[in-house]
């Protein structure tokens, strides 16, 4: 059976030789070639490729940008030139990772590799999200976040985010009076934030620090945090004490 | 050799301290030893010369044993026999003196404050010479980070930039086999320049510029029609002597942030002029006002703006505007041509 395959990559020359590569092996037929972030996510929702080929420094949106917005499972081969921070990550989660300039029997076995993952009943490393938050450079807090809503790509700033809420296995991102529904957990986004602009109020609360007015008492034992916009969320005694560790002794 | 000899006006100057403290030791001697002003002098000034001298050797045993080495026992008492040893050889010069000039026995009464001041004066001396030897440290350091910063600098050839290319070339070779070959002309160019460049103190602003435009022309194959470029250069420019690469950053930036962050590309604007006696650049590019901002933002303009500060001081300037999709960064400082003498 052919794999279909579609390429990301910004360089005209980068999918030309992807192209060359892969119609010598016969059997992997390209469904799509994209030249952005914003193709890919929307060429991997209407073709369903079992393979991408991922560059990461594109524009618009990055590699693993685009990995945090596709839902199908399918097989990542990264194809980069140099990123000393990623390789690492590449090693434990991608199917496999081309490094630029790469010869065909290179790609051959990445494509072995990922053939032979797809054929598993179910396969373990195809889980894009989770690829995603382990490709991230560690210790790098995001500078935005970015959703998608139906076949649009909304990227939010992290300035422009005002508290993430925990609902079930999503979560909901509220920014300029709007909320977006993400598929990741409340302690995922946590460690991607900035500890120092965000702090986890509660369970189901992570609230940006500039938002806060004030904190209220509520009952004996626990506190309202209200927003600029009044929003009220919920702070556990523990969220209290990190805040206070955070904004001081007044709050 | 100490530093205090490399030039006379800081020998000057130490003298004429020894000269003064002479008059000091003086009127401390003249009281017990018994003596008028001349005599109490003709033995200070003699004695304060020689032990002028004698207060510099510190240095070789301050640098032998470095305050905060592990053999502080031995330093002590190193220093200690040293101080000893200089305060005996000034106390018997003193009697020498005395001899000499036959003064009897009136300077044996001083000899007391004699041996504290002489002591004294030479721990005084071992505290300034540690002092010393610790802002000549802080200075080279300094210097060899400068130093450091600026071999990185100079030989920073950006591996995303260079693996790109090969990759370029290696699909090239298959569909356009003359425009690779021209591919790997201009990479090898570039390289060889950077290379070479690199290790001079300055060199001319063609240089420079040939330098980027072989750099853009590198990019231009890889980016195609994403990448348009114009230059708007005044002759007056040429001949100007600039630290080499200094516009390669800016430039680097230019394709990173800038055209690599556009779907639809862009354009990069290099204009120059003299204007005043100064060299004035400024690189212009579209960028993506929403892309994240880089990881490594802002090492290349720091190093740039490092460089044009310790070779012109407050002359020069680099400032950066953002507006809309375009951002710009100028470059302002002097330009000094180079001496035709000297250039040969």
């Amino acid at each position: 059976m052919k794999l279909r395959a579609i390429t990301v990559d910004d360089e005209d020359l980068a999918r030309q030789i992807l192209r060359e590569y892969l119609e010598k092996t016969g059997d992997v037929e390209i469904v799509a070639e994209c030249a952005n972030g914003f193709e890919a996510v929307k060429a991997v929702g209407e073709h369903r490729p079992d393979l991408l080929f991922l560059d990461i420094q594109m524009p618009k949106l990055d590699g693993f940008e685009v990995l945090e917005l596709i839902d199908p499972p399918v097989a990542v081969i990264f194809v980069t030139a140099y990123d000393q921070y990623a390789l690492k990550a590449f090693d434990a989660a991608a199917v496999d990772y081309l490094l630029k300039p790469f010869s065909s029997e290179r790609l051959g076995k990445a494509v072995e590799r990922a053939r032979a993952l797809l054929s598993e009943p179910h396969p373990r490393a195809l889980q894009a999200a989770e690829l995603a938050a382990a490709a991230r450079p560690p210790g790098q807090a995001l500078e935005r976040v970015v959703v998608k809503d139906g076949t649009k790509v909304h990227i939010i700033p992290i300035a422009k985010l005002d508290y993430v809420e925990a609902q079930d296995d999503y979560i909901a991102l509220h920014s300029e009076k709007k909320s977006y529904l993400k598929q990741q957990t409340i302690s995922s986004i946590e460690e991607q934030l900035d500890s120092a602009r965000f702090a986890r109020v509660h369970r189901s609360y992570i609230v940006n620090l500039e938002r806060i007015a004030r904190i209220e008492p509520y009952t004996k034992d626990s506190r309202v945090a209200v927003l600029q916009d009044g929003t009220q969320l919920a702070v556990s005694r523990s969220g209290y004490a990190r805040l206070k560790e955070l904004l001081g002794e007044n709050v | 050799m100490h530093p205090i000899f490399r030039n006379t006006s800081s020998m000057t100057a130490y003298l004429a301290l020894w000269i003064v403290l002479a008059g000091l030791l003086a009127a401390l001697m003249r009281v017990p030893g018994d003596l008028d002003w001349s005599k109490a002098l003709s033995v200070s000034v003699p004695m304060c010369l020689v032990y002028a001298f004698v207060c510099l050797t510190p240095w070789y045993l301050c640098r032998a044993f470095p305050l905060g080495s592990p053999r502080i026992a031995r330093l002590l008492i190193n220093q200690l026999g040293a101080a000893i040893l200089a305060c005996a050889l000034w106390i018997g010069l003193a009697r020498l003196l005395a001899f000499a000039m036959d003064l009897g026995p009136g300077l044996n009464r001083a000899v007391p404050q004699l041996v504290v001041v002489g002591f004294l004066f030479y721990l005084m001396s071992v505290a300034l010479h540690y002092a010393l030897l610790a802002v000549e440290a802080s200075r080279e350091a300094a210097l060899q980070t400068r130093d450091a910063e600026l071999r990185a600098l100079k030989s920073q050839i950006n591996p995303h930039f260079l693996f790109n290319c090969l990759n370029s070339i290696s699909a090239l070779t298959s569909t356009d086999p003359v425009r690779a070959r021209d591919m790997c002309v201009r990479l090898s160019d570039f390289l060889r320049n950077t290379l070479g460049l690199g290790e001079r103190e300055s060199i001319s602003w063609r240089e420079e510029l040939d330098l980027a435009r072989t750099y853009l022309e590198v990019e231009q194959i890889r980016f195609g029609s994403r990448l348009n470029v114009e230059m708007k250069m005044d002759d007056a420019c040429a001949e100007c002597q600039v630290p080499p690469l200094v516009l390669q950053p800016l430039i680097e930036n230019a394709i990173k942030h800038g055209i690599a962050t556009m779907v639809e590309g862009g354009t990069v604007r290099l204009e120059g002029h003299v204007e005043n006696g100064n060299l004035a650049i400024r690189v212009e590019n579209s960028f993506d006002p929403e892309a994240p901002s880089p990881r490594r933002h802002g090492l290349g303009l720091r190093n740039v703006r490092n460089r044009l500060a310790t070779r012109f001081g407050d002359t020069a300037r680099l400032s950066l505007a953002a507006a809309d999709n375009r951002y710009s960064a100028e470059m302002v400082f002097p330009c000094h041509r180079a001496n035709p003498q000297i250039s040969k």
